[in-house]
């Protein structure tokens, strides 16, 4: 199981996938919104996401769990 | 012809040091996917060593074959470079008085020919038992460090790292140029993983505290990681490509290539929407001579790119914002990567190329306590300095001190030049709108505020239009995107004779 974690801090702005999809290595899954900017965060390995830790609207700190994938 | 006893005797001497330690250790050595050292040097060298010294070094010892490190000289296409590698077959690479010294000589021997000086480190550190020897003195292994402080700049100083580089043995990357490493073999630390839980209780792996791929990723400590030794052997030599011999040169041109073809032009690969990430490596990939791209710290801080690249055959240095990771903000990490890489193309004469992307410093409670301001000034006061030919192309935007740390119009760049769609500006329109009109929106009725912020945001637009700030002299010219490279060949073609000393003083004090 991999943990996708925020890579800055920022507030969750689009959630991209639900639990239980497919996703591929290098897919954005989240798109956190920080320095009025999008920050893609993409799915580093090939697996199903598992669970979702966050919403959409959260803030997120640097390093905060935000997708568990299997 | 009939061999003398001597010449047996010399020959049995010599083919027994240049076998290095016991075998068994050279079979350790190749379980682990480690070469010998001097297999590693025909690698490296283009037509093996020129010149040794020291190959008898401690022979009387018995078992510590030219004391545990190879020192000579030989060439890389064609060009004269100096080397000391350790032997990790003998006592694990660890420095004795007379490693040290052969050190200290190749080193005085590289600053006289002014010629690179390469460091092929694996070594356990020092010898303990020989430490009043080569530990203290005028001659001990401090030297080597110091030495090297006072080459730095001269000439280029690479570190391919093989094995460990352990405590004192640490600093010889930390003081070289660049540092490559080979993933799972190399590493670095101060104290062992044993030293830590025995001193401070703390139980950890070697690659978790000082592997590779920990310093090339987080720490900075490395700047290359290798998958094998042949791809760290075959990066330096290509990386020394990019640079001259020593600083008195300029760097050599190589034979002009066109960019790599794409389906997709510039124009096309640039969002409108300031705020959408895109791939800057793309636009990169566009601008320089297909294959010359070399780049430093690929995994560290990768927010801001720093690659070394050719336009027309002319080496330069790219330092570039990524707004594919993090947004392009720039961090106290990728600060600290542009204020070396700077450092570095300027010292051997690499023009810069700055590309912009950027909306400003990050903020927030995380990175004041890192010091991201501390570690900003040291990105402007080494942009500041460079005296190379400077080109700064804000691509898309220019936010607040960000614009000051690209080499904005302030720092003396040769040309500050601009794409149509790009904004320079203290903030994007959002937070402009917001910091100005905060008590005013919130005066408002509900319904008025939207259109109020749109029509806000759009006389700010208006304000920071590139047309307004071209026809106020502050960006030097606007370019069409898709003949961004021919607007640069030209540009860096003429500035190469550029010649200036920034200011007279001993040193300034730096904000390190």
């Amino acid at each position: 199981m991999t943990n996708i974690v925020a890579s800055m801090a920022g507030s969750v702005w689009k959630v991209l996938v639900a639990e239980g999809d497919e996703v591929k290595e290098g897919q954005d899954i989240i798109i956190l919104e920080s320095m009025k900017m999008e920050i893609p965060i993409a799915a580093e390995k090939d697996g199903i996401v598992k669970k979702i830790q966050i919403q959409e609207g959260d803030f997120v700190n640097d390093e905060d769990i935000l997708v568990e994938i299997e | 012809m009939t061999t003398t006893i001597s010449q047996s005797d010399y020959q049995l001497k010599k083919e027994s040091v240049l076998q290095g330690g016991q075998e068994k250790y050279h079979q350790k050595n190749t379980e682990q996917g480690k070469l010998f050292v001097r297999d590693r040097l025909e690698l490296l060298f283009d037509d093996g060593l020129k010149a040794e010294d020291g190959l008898f070094a401690n022979l009387l010892a018995g078992d510590l074959p030219a004391d545990g490190v190879v020192t000579g000289i030989g060439k890389i296409h064609g060009r004269t470079v100096c080397v000391m590698a350790n032997d990790s077959t003998v006592k694990a690479g660890s420095w004795g008085k007379r490693t040290v010294e052969k050190i200290l000589r190749i080193q005085e021997t590289a600053e006289k020919l002014r010629c690179p000086m390469l460091y092929l480190v694996d070594s356990a550190g020092a010898r303990i038992t020989d430490q009043l020897e080569m530990f203290p003195g005028r001659r001990g292994a401090g030297r080597i460090f110091y030495n090297q402080v006072k080459m730095s700049g001269k000439v280029p100083q690479i570190c391919l790292l093989f094995g460990p580089s352990a405590a004192g043995g640490a600093y010889i990357p930390a003081f070289c140029d660049i540092v490559v490493m080979v993933e799972e073999n190399a590493s670095m630390y101060l104290g062992s993983p044993r030293m830590a839980e025995m001193v401070i209780g703390e139980k950890v792996t070697l690659e978790e505290m000082g592997g590779a791929k920990m310093h090339c990723s987080v720490s900075g400590c490395g700047d290359v990681l290798a998958k094998n030794e042949e791809e760290a052997i075959a990066y330096a030599r290509n990386y020394l490509t990019y640079f001259p011999e020593n600083f008195t040169e300029k760097p050599v041109k190589a034979e002009a290539k066109a960019p790599t073809i794409s389906e997709k032009s510039i124009e096309e690969i640039i969002p409108n929407n300031q705020n959408a990430s895109f791939d800057m490596y793309q636009l990169i990939d566009r601008l320089i001579d297909e294959g010359s791209k070399c780049e430093i710290k690929k995994l560290f801080a990768p927010e801001l790119i720093t690659t070394l690249g050719r336009i027309n055959g002319q080496p330069i240095g790219i330092i570039a914002n990524q707004p594919r990771v993090k947004g392009g903000v720039l961090f106290h990490d990728s600060a600290d990567k542009a204020a070396k890489f700077i450092n570095l193309c300027d010292a051997f004469h690499i023009p810069l190329l700055f590309l912009v992307d950027v909306p400003g410093f990050m903020i927030g409670t995380n990175v004041e306590r890192a010091g991201i301001i501390r570690h900003g000034a040291k990105m402007i006061s080494a942009m500041s300095e460079a005296t190379v030919p400077k080109m700064t192309v804000i691509v898309r935007k220019a936010y607040g001190a960000g614009l000051y740390a690209m080499a904005g119009p302030a720092f003396e760049p040769d040309c500050c030049i601009a794409l149509p769609t790009a904004s320079i500006a203290v903030m994007g329109p959002e937070a402009a709108v917001n910091a100005v009109y905060a008590n005013k929106i919130a005066s408002l009725p509900e319904e008025e505020r939207a259109s109020f912020i749109a029509e806000k945001r759009e006389e700010y637009r208006e304000d920071i239009d590139i047309y307004r700030l071209a026809s106020d002299l502050i960006i030097d010219d606007i370019v069409e995107p898709n003949r961004l490279r021919e607007e640069l060949a030209s540009r860096l073609d003429v500035y190469l004779s550029k010649y200036m000393v920034f200011t007279e003083r001993k040193h300034g004090v730096y904000p390190v």
